[in-house]
């Protein structure tokens, strides 16, 4: 039924089972191992439910420390370990296999000090995205990095896949906000790494450990930016008569030299969607719909807005509709920011995370259509448009293995489209399970093998999270 | 979410509707985020997620409930903000009460367990049984810390004593309504504990409905709701209770001719609203239930569509409103109690994470005492800090709960929108010394 493969489960490993779940029952507490088969099952996927692994067992430590000893244990009885954050991924990275503990860092959800002077906020790794931005919203700062599951999703997990979100087209992603972290390296050595500014001495080894999808070691705590709230914020839709003009509609932005602080693309078959849960006044007689938000001062906001309008009429917009409110303002990203949720009230579905530059998006919009029409299957896209990165969803009965194959198949003929458009695998979601085996469609065997040497710097073994990222055949050790 | 039923187990109607919400769900984990137990105890299987995970392999398994997924499931609040998160609208009401109904059936607790649930479920839906009950607790509470200290069941037994009153409340009487052909007529849900426990409630109701020359009709079969029985899974005595309130708001309906059946309690509105469901495979009990259901809305949805008068003099004090769970998640009711209050010249604070549960959820309190206190104390610090004169809510278990927190005194809405529009203070402020002094004349009109 499924593609993609696990490797085979480490039966010397599986064998010990009874002992390995012993050792880390002496290492925790009983409410933060998890070990029965009922208890585990909860476990065993993430965000990608198509795929599902039943793990040894589960170990929920409280803090740093505890992590750096469940994973000095593992570490020394050559056990495999997969961290998860709030278990979100669209692309498997949280998925589980038979011989390896599962980490999590929920319960690290603390968070420990904010400092506006140097706008700063430490915080443990398993503080949720939105809760840092709740913290100190009243004070008038937020974090910017806004990955749609912002509300559920962690630290911990935005650091592995280096996430995204719709306001990132002005503020950057994950790594562009980040300023250091306390991370537990394979054999539970703890290190911190970057600082408390932009520009630490040394290596940029910040710049490796994000996005390195749990492959280099765990983090348990962040330093993450503060930024100031903007005067005001306006988000406005655009309505087209088809995906393509708005496609060409965010090429023309963005080649004027236009950054909005988020452009957003939805299709017809979104913003149905969408409207239905939110009701959030999207304009639903159009084909395809811009959220594009502006912020500043009144004036700017104004001068900016003129300039896209004057640029969407180029492209024949039917619907121009601002937000007149602070409600309609929370709807209208309410809407978009449930649109994958959404969307399981009319069907299963995949996401996919393919980024092109801007140009191409009117030819791979176009041609995303045509493949999964050509499998019979139904297509929503919605995605953040400013920065190329696309999220197809593709529809499907999860109960039908026909149809599963066929999504998959159709998934990674769009990935394939979007690498040879110019553009990469991933924008934000990560590789995870789900992308690993195209990996070559996009690196050489040269490339491949230069970041598995990398990585085989922290994790020679391949213990930690060793199913993800790279194919299972070619693997080179320490 | 992928399902794995036989056609067999999806030819039973329980079953289906369940395989059916757990196909919405596609597993996006949003719901985490606002639960209340996933909050404090930061594992995913007390979350929604966890629980309808554990809940989709127990019953796809045909399995008996083990003691794992037990502990998890009656750690669930049932306070349903994860269906307000939900963006697949993943009925979790409907998974979890048929999950509770089947660890009903195939779970055996232990004796302790067994007994506290007994003796709740035969004596706190019974509103004289419960008088008796209360008065029992009012004799146990300097008890109270000895009973803690029994075996397996003290903890619990004292945080049910806890919650009873300093003092039996008084009983008012009240003058019978005079019938005339050409009144509106409602009836007002007694039910089981509220009217021994704050008889006033319903009285404030009742005088806010006459002076808008609204009638409203005694029923005197109906009782309890069966939404405390239902949260335990007892299926047969829920729907016993069910039926028998439908009986009588039928006959009211077809022959005194009420427009509504009126709910001052939201966690009894959620479970009277879903009567339609829970009664839908009955033949007998189905379309009634459907016109019950319909019909039915809370005190402060039916308030809100009346032209209330306007009141002339501004009270000047600072209501913290805390939404009730039943109310914000369970009937997605969250503007009209606070336009009400504005309407009649409070001052509304709305209570920061006021979408997270005080701990109440009806006998949750007693049966898991330990995550209802530290909820109890998040949600009395969240309230405490916006330094209101008062705290106002639409749910008696919320009012019980809170107040054992705090010394500002909690009432119910409707009490403090009659207090307004003429009625007598609230007996909490009455008691409540500092605002008692402080106030002079309300309403000064």
């Amino acid at each position: 039924m499924s593609s993609i493969a696990f490797p085979t489960p480490d039966p010397a490993i599986l064998a010990r089972r009874d002992d390995i779940i012993a050792g880390l029952a002496a290492l925790l507490p009983p409410e933060c191992l998890v070990t029965s088969e009922d208890e585990r099952r909860a476990f065993e996927t993430d965000a990608l439910t198509a795929y599902r692994r039943l793990p040894l067992a589960v170990a929920l430590p409280r803090n740093t420390a505890e992590v750096a000893a469940v994973m000095a244990f593992c570490h020394r009885e050559g056990v495999k370990i997969v961290p998860r954050g709030a278990g979100t991924s669209l692309a498997g990275g949280a998925i589980p296999q038979e011989d390896a503990v599962v980490i999590g860092v929920s319960k690290l959800n603390r968070i420990l000090s904010v400092d506006y002077a140097n706008r700063t906020a430490r915080v443990e790794a398993g503080v949720t995205n939105l809760s840092i931005s709740d913290a100190v919203m009243p004070d008038g700062f937020f974090y910017a990095p806004d990955p749609s599951s912002q509300l559920a999703c962690t630290i911990a997990g935005n650091i592995g896949m280096n996430s995204g979100g719709a306001h990132c087209l002005k503020y950057g992603v994950t790594i562009n906000n980040i300023l250091g972290v306390k991370m537990v390296l394979i054999d539970g050595t703890v290190v911190d790494i970057g600082g408390q500014a932009l520009d630490p001495a040394g290596l940029d080894l910040l710049g490796l450990i994000v996005g390195s999808e749990g492959q280099l070691g765990i983090v348990t705590e962040a330093t993450v930016r503060l930024l100031r709230l903007a005067e005001g914020a306006r988000p406005v839709l655009f309505g087209f008569d088809s995906s393509e003009a708005a496609g060409e509609c965010v090429a023309a932005i963005i080649g004027a030299g236009i950054v909005p602080v988020a452009m957003e693309f939805m299709d017809k078959p979104a913003i149905e969607i969408c409207e239905a849960f939110a009701k959030a006044g999207y304009p639903l007689d159009v084909e395809a719909m811009l959220i594009v938000e502006v912020e500043g001062s009144e004036e700017e906001m104004e001068a900016q807005l003129a300039r896209i309008c004057e640029i969407a009429r180029r492209y024949g917009v039917k619907v121009v509709k601002e937000s007149r409110s602070a409600t309609e303002t929370a709807l209208i990203w309410k809407g978009r920011k449930s649109a994958f949720g959404a969307t399981g009230r009319v069907a299963d579905y995949i996401c996919m995370d393919g980024t092109v530059p801007t140009s191409q998006l009117p030819y791979v919009l176009k041609r995303t259509g045509e493949i999964v029409a050509s499998y019979g299957l139904r297509v929503a896209n919605v995605f953040h448009a400013g920065d190329g990165n696309m999220h197809p969803l593709i529809l499907y009965n999860v109960n039908d293995p026909a149809e599963q194959a066929k999504a998959e198949a159709a998934g990674n003929d769009i990935l394939r489209l979007c690498v040879d458009a110019g553009g990469c695998l991933t924008g934000e979601h990560g590789v995870g399970i789900e992308k690993r085996d195209l990996m070559r469609h996009q690196f050489s065997e040269v490339d491949l093998t230069q970041q598995m040497r990398v990585r085989a710097v922290f994790d020679g073994r391949w213990l930690l999270n060793p199913a993800k990222v790279f194919p299972l055949d070619g693997r080179i050790a320490a | 979410m992928q399902t794995n039923f036989t056609s067999a187990q999806l030819a039973d109607p329980h079953m289906a509707a369940s395989e059916k919400i757990l196909r919405s769900c596609v597993h996006c984990g949003f719901c985490t985020a606002t639960c209340p137990t996933y909050l404090l105890l930061g594992d995913e299987l007390d979350s929604p997620r966890g629980r309808i995970y554990l809940i989709k392999d127990m019953l796809e398994g045909g399995k008996p409930a083990t003691a794992e997924v037990v502990k998890h499931i009656d750690r669930c609040l049932s306070c349903l903000s994860c269906m307000t998160t939900c963006p697949s609208g993943v009925h979790y009401m409907h998974l979890v009460d048929h999950a509770r109904a089947h660890i009903e059936q195939t779970y055996k607790r232990d004796a302790t367990d067994r007994l506290l649930r007994a003796l709740l479920a035969h004596i706190l839906p019974y509103r004289n049984r419960f008088r008796l009950a209360l008065g029992a607790a009012l004799f146990a509470k300097p008890f109270r810390p000895l009973l803690a200290h029994l075996p397996r069941v003290g903890k619990r037994l004292a945080a049910m004593v806890a919650l009873a009153p300093p003092r039996s409340p008084a009983v008012t009487a009240e003058p019978a309504p005079l019938t005339r052909a050409d009144r509106r007529r409602v009836a007002i849900l007694e039910g089981c504990a509220q009217p021994v426990l704050q008889p006033a409630i319903n009285a404030a109701a009742r005088r806010l409905l006459a002076r808008a020359d609204i009638e409203v009709v005694r029923v005197a079969e109906e009782g309890c709701c069966g939404a405390l029985v239902h949260h335990m899974g007892r299926e047969a005595q829920a729907l016993e209770f069910a039926r028998r309130n439908i009986d009588a708001w039928i006959t009211a309906i077809d022959q005194q001719g009420i427009e509504a059946i009126i709910i001052t309690a939201s966690g009894c509105g959620t479970t009277v609203k879903d009567y339609g469901f829970m009664l839908r495979d009955d033949p007998l009990y189905a379309e009634k239930a459907r016109r019950v259901s319909a019909l039915t809305c809370d005190i402060t949805e039916f308030l809100d569509r009346l032209d209330l008068p306007a009141v002339s003099t501004a009270p000047k004090r600072a209501v913290a409103y805390h939404s009730a769970c039943s109310m914000q998640h369970g009937q997605q009711i969250r503007d009209e109690p606070k336009r009400l209050l504005r309407n009649a010249g409070f001052t509304v604070r709305d209570v920061p994470e006021g979408h997270i549960c005080c701990g109440s959820a009806g006998v949750y309190n007693i049966l898991q005492p330990e995550i209802a206190g530290r909820l109890r104390d998040r949600k009395v610090g969240n309230i405490e800090r916006l330094r209101p004169d008062i705290i106002a809510t639409g749910n008696i278990g919320c009012i019980t709960q809170i107040g054992g927190g705090t010394a500002i005194p909690v009432v119910h809405t409707v009490e403090l929108l009659d207090w307004a529009h003429g009625g007598p203070m609230p007996p909490a402020l009455e008691r409540a010394p500092g605002l008692n002094s402080r106030v002079v004349q309300f309403p000064l009109a």
